[in-house]
């Protein structure tokens, strides 16, 4: 087996270096990959097809993994390109994430996952509630009846623009207490970073992130998580609740996942599925999870598109709320 | 504080990183001593080449080049009276004399020396002030960050000399306009973006800096045609003369070496002001301090001329460090540069800095100390033959910068479209240039531009839409208040130069 392992790595490694598709019997299906990825180095987009790629190759289900950034109009000029090349596209997975349901509701690229073949979601993050280690605030109930009393006494950081994911998280979970969307006090930072030197300066009351950077602050040591928003706890963080166990009907997933040009035949889109399912079994994706800290997340072809539809459907009518569509 | 000063050194002296120091030092030294290329373009052009690299390697190269950028500035400044960098003008109305006495091996060990005790005192104030300033920063709020930011563009500006104000103001305003571009920070709104897709993430910083500084000194050098390489063979071929300092030289230097030291350090805390104003200042100093015949030396080979502002541009240097590491507010175009590289290595520079990246935060400062003792131990020895690279002909030279930026910058976005936008640039920035408007208030001010508008509309928000933190805030205010002063002082002397000539007339 290690043998077999090791050929079909090198066979991989030969096929990335001179981009042809070298094709071992476990890796027929797929081939080699090319990853089409929105953003420039080092951005998260990066990360995740950069550590899919080394998974796939590494475990074995793709014969070799190629990438290439395209940066520009916050992803939309990589989707326009695989749109306007679909037909020599068929080799191409492009990586993306929730913002591209926003940023098409928002109009910001005239397209929309539907103008694209939706492969698969592969990982998450879900939403988190932060507060300074000595705030008054022991638990999420007491946010909420604080922000009852009075909605501009609780000022919401987040490393997001107005309308944008760490606003829409605080908004969907104030409306699940009764509250009005509309009075989040939202106050929008460059990123997560600044955010957080926004909470602990004390002049917000809360932060509102993705999980994983939440679990990094923790352990600074300087933060508390109140609550987050996935449907169950997971084991990174066994002593945080979800907000669906505290009352509040809310889940929300910052997904990632991968789409292919429009017009790819359904055997070789489930093909690409089927190698990222296979994915979660190999030692070199556990790995690349460990590694960056991600949750897995796996939602493949069509209900990958039932997932976006509804995702679309809520944060739209969030976003209509709020005023920002 | 200890342990992360300890991982910090550990750090610092993987094999790797201590090589990058060295690497760094080495091709800062050529770049700055090359005319026309500062560590601005020093720096630009490295950051493509550490794309990838963990962010304390990437630092501490960084920290490197900008020492060797500076030191390479000095020789050039020394041998051939053509400062590569802004900060070393003032070297050479010192350095430039004694070399032409025959003495340019002492004037370089000089500045070398000054250079490294400079470097240190600054280092060692790093090493005490940034912490204390990192738990002080941690209770600033959006107001006080955003005055900080108009106290910092003003200083750009107030400091830029005589005569200079408005184009430095000017400029300052030219980056704020460009930092406009793309899409509204608060809302995420496309704006300014003339509909092209290409231009909604806004002007990328890397490109600017490209442009403004590596592309178009490049570009200058072409236009001026300076016979730069006549100069340095005869400098380089002529005899460098002894490298030894007699004890008299030595106790002469000492105190001129401390006090230039501490003005340097404080000058480069201060937001917009730099290593520039630090030589200038700690030149105009010493030239007051000095009394009989040596105030009469400054000018035609000074000591104490040549030391005070090669000690104050190195800790300037390392001074302004310190809002970028504790505040993440660069004080000058040079460290708005860096500060564009470290958010490139996915870096945050802030309060949160020293607690949540306590490696990288000591590693840099300790690395450039590293740097320091580096540029003594190897540059010093090295120089003669380094200065030979200065014959290097500008015809091979400058194809090699363009090349190097335009596929820098092409290599991190992969978008046809910052070509073009790269060489537009470049030919205003050029245009520009040939008036005498100077480049670093405009990338300050597209720098800070941004971060401006989102504190400022932050702080509105914050405060339920009213401006009244403007003056309730004790910080805010007194930050403000200071910046009132900055901007006042260069009325005043313009004011009472202009009595005085109004006086003078009145008498003749």
């Amino acid at each position: 087996m290690s043998h077999y392992r090791k050929h079909t790595l090198l066979a991989g490694l030969t096929a990335a270096a001179i981009g042809l598709a070298a094709l071992p019997a476990a890796a027929a299906d797929v081939g080699s990959v090319h990853f089409l990825i929105p953003g420039g180095a080092g951005g998260g987009w990066d990360g995740t097809a950069r550590g899919t790629g080394e998974a796939l190759v590494n475990g074995g289900l793709v014969g070799g993994a190629s990438y290439e950034n395209m940066s520009g109009g916050g992803g939309g000029v990589a989707i326009a390109h695989l749109i306007e090349t679909a037909e020599s596209q068929e080799g191409t997975l492009m990586v993306n994430s929730t913002p591209i349901v926003i940023r098409s509701l928002q109009g910001v690229f005239p397209q929309s996952f539907r103008d694209l073949t939706p492969i698969a979601a592969t990982i998450a993050d879900y939403g988190a509630f932060v507060v300074a280690k000595d705030s008054q605030f022991g638990t999420w109930d007491d946010v909420v009846a604080a922000y009852r009393a009075d909605p501009n006494t609780i000022k919401v950081a987040g490393g997001s623009v107005r309308g944008g994911m760490d606003h829409l998280v605080p908004a969907l979970a104030f409306q699940a207490a009764g509250g009005d969307p509309l009075k989040v006090a939202y106050i929008s930072y460059d990123a997560g970073g600044d955010a957080m030197a926004g909470l602990l300066s004390g002049e917000t009351q809360v932060l509102s992130t993705g999980l994983g950077e939440a679990l990094g602050q923790l352990r600074a040591g300087q933060v508390r998580i109140l609550a987050m928003t996935g449907d169950e706890r997971i084991p990174e963080a066994p002593d945080v609740p979800t907000l669906k166990e505290l009352g509040y009907d809310v889940s929300f997933a910052n997904w990632r996942g991968f789409f292919g040009a429009p017009g790819l035949s359904d055997e070789k889109a489930d093909a690409y599925a089927e190698a990222l399912g296979e994915m979660y079994r190999t030692e070199a994706w556990e790995k690349v999870r460990a590694r960056n800290g991600w949750t897995n997340l796996f939602k493949p072809r069509a209900e990958f598109v039932r997932f976006l539809e509804q995702q679309e459907t809520e944060i739209g009518d969030m976003m209509r709320t709020l005023g920002v569509l | 504080m200890l342990d992360g000063i300890l991982t910090g050194l550990s750090t610092a002296l993987t094999p790797t990183n201590l090589a990058m120091v060295f690497i760094g030092c080495f091709a800062g030294t050529f770049i700055g001593m090359l005319p026309g290329l500062g560590p601005i373009s020093a720096i630009a052009l490295m950051i493509p080449i550490t794309y990838g690299f963990d962010p304390a390697t990437g630092m501490i190269l960084m920290a490197g080049v900008y020492y060797g950028a500076i030191f390479g500035g000095s020789t050039s400044s020394i041998l051939i009276n053509a400062p590569g960098v802004a900060g070393t003008v003032a070297t050479s109305f010192d350095g430039y004399p004694m070399a032409r006495k025959g003495l340019a091996g002492k004037a370089l060990a000089i500045a070398a020396y000054a250079s490294f005790s400079g470097g240190t005192i600054a280092a060692i104030f790093l090493l005490i002030a940034a912490p204390a300033l990192a738990s002080v920063a941690l209770s600033f709020q959006s107001p006080d960050y955003f005055a900080l930011m108009v106290l910092g563009l003003t200083a750009v500006s107030a400091f830029a000399g005589r005569g200079n104000f408005l184009k430095a103001m000017m400029m300052t305003v030219v980056g704020l306009m460009l930092a406009m571009i793309g899409s509204d920070p608060v809302v995420g709104m496309p704006r300014l973006n003339f509909g092209r897709v290409d231009l909604l993430d806004g002007i990328s910083f890397l490109l600017l800096a490209m442009a403004t500084f590596a592309l178009s000194e490049a570009l200058m050098t072409v236009l001026k045609r300076e016979k730069i390489s006549d100069a340095a063979r005869a400098a380089t071929q002529g005899r460098m003369g002894s490298l030894k300092l007699s004890g008299a030289e030595v106790k002469e230097m000492a105190p001129v070496v401390a006090r230039s030291s501490v003005l340097g350090f404080f000058i480069g805390v201060l937001p917009g002001a730099g290593a520039t104003i630090a030589s200038f200042l700690a030149y105009g100093m010493e030239r007051n301090f000095a009394r009989g015949a040596k105030k009469e030396e400054f000018g035609k080979g000074s000591i104490r001329g040549l030391a005070a502002p090669e000690t104050a541009n190195n800790a300037a240097a390392s001074g302004s460090f310190v809002p970028l590491l504790t505040l993440g507010i660069p004080g000058s175009g040079t460290t708005a540069v860096m500060l564009g590289a470290l958010i490139s290595y996915g870096v945050d520079p802030g309060p949160t800095l020293f607690t949540e990246r306590p490696e990288v935060f000591w590693s840099v400062i300790l690395s450039m100390y590293f740097g320091n003792v580096i540029l003594l131990i190897l540059n010093l020895p090295l120089i003669p033959y380094i200065a030979r690279l200065l014959t290097l002909p500008s015809n091979l030279l400058v194809p090699l910068v363009l090349f190097f930026s335009l596929i820098g910058v092409y290599l991190v976005s992969f978008n046809n479209f910052d070509i073009y936008m790269m060489v537009i640039v470049a030919v205003v920035a050029v245009m520009l240039r040939l008036f005498d408007y100077p480049m670093a208030p405009m990338i300050l001010g597209f720098i800070l531009g941004d971060l401006m508008e989102r504190n400022l509309r932050r702080s509105i928000t914050l405060n339920d839409g009213s401006i009244s933190f403007l003056w309730e805030r004790p910080i805010t205010l007194t930050i403000l208040v200071i910046t009132a002063v900055i901007v006042a002082l260069p009325l005043v002397g313009f004011f009472r130069q202009r009595r005085r000539l109004a006086q003078a007339g009145e008498g003749g």
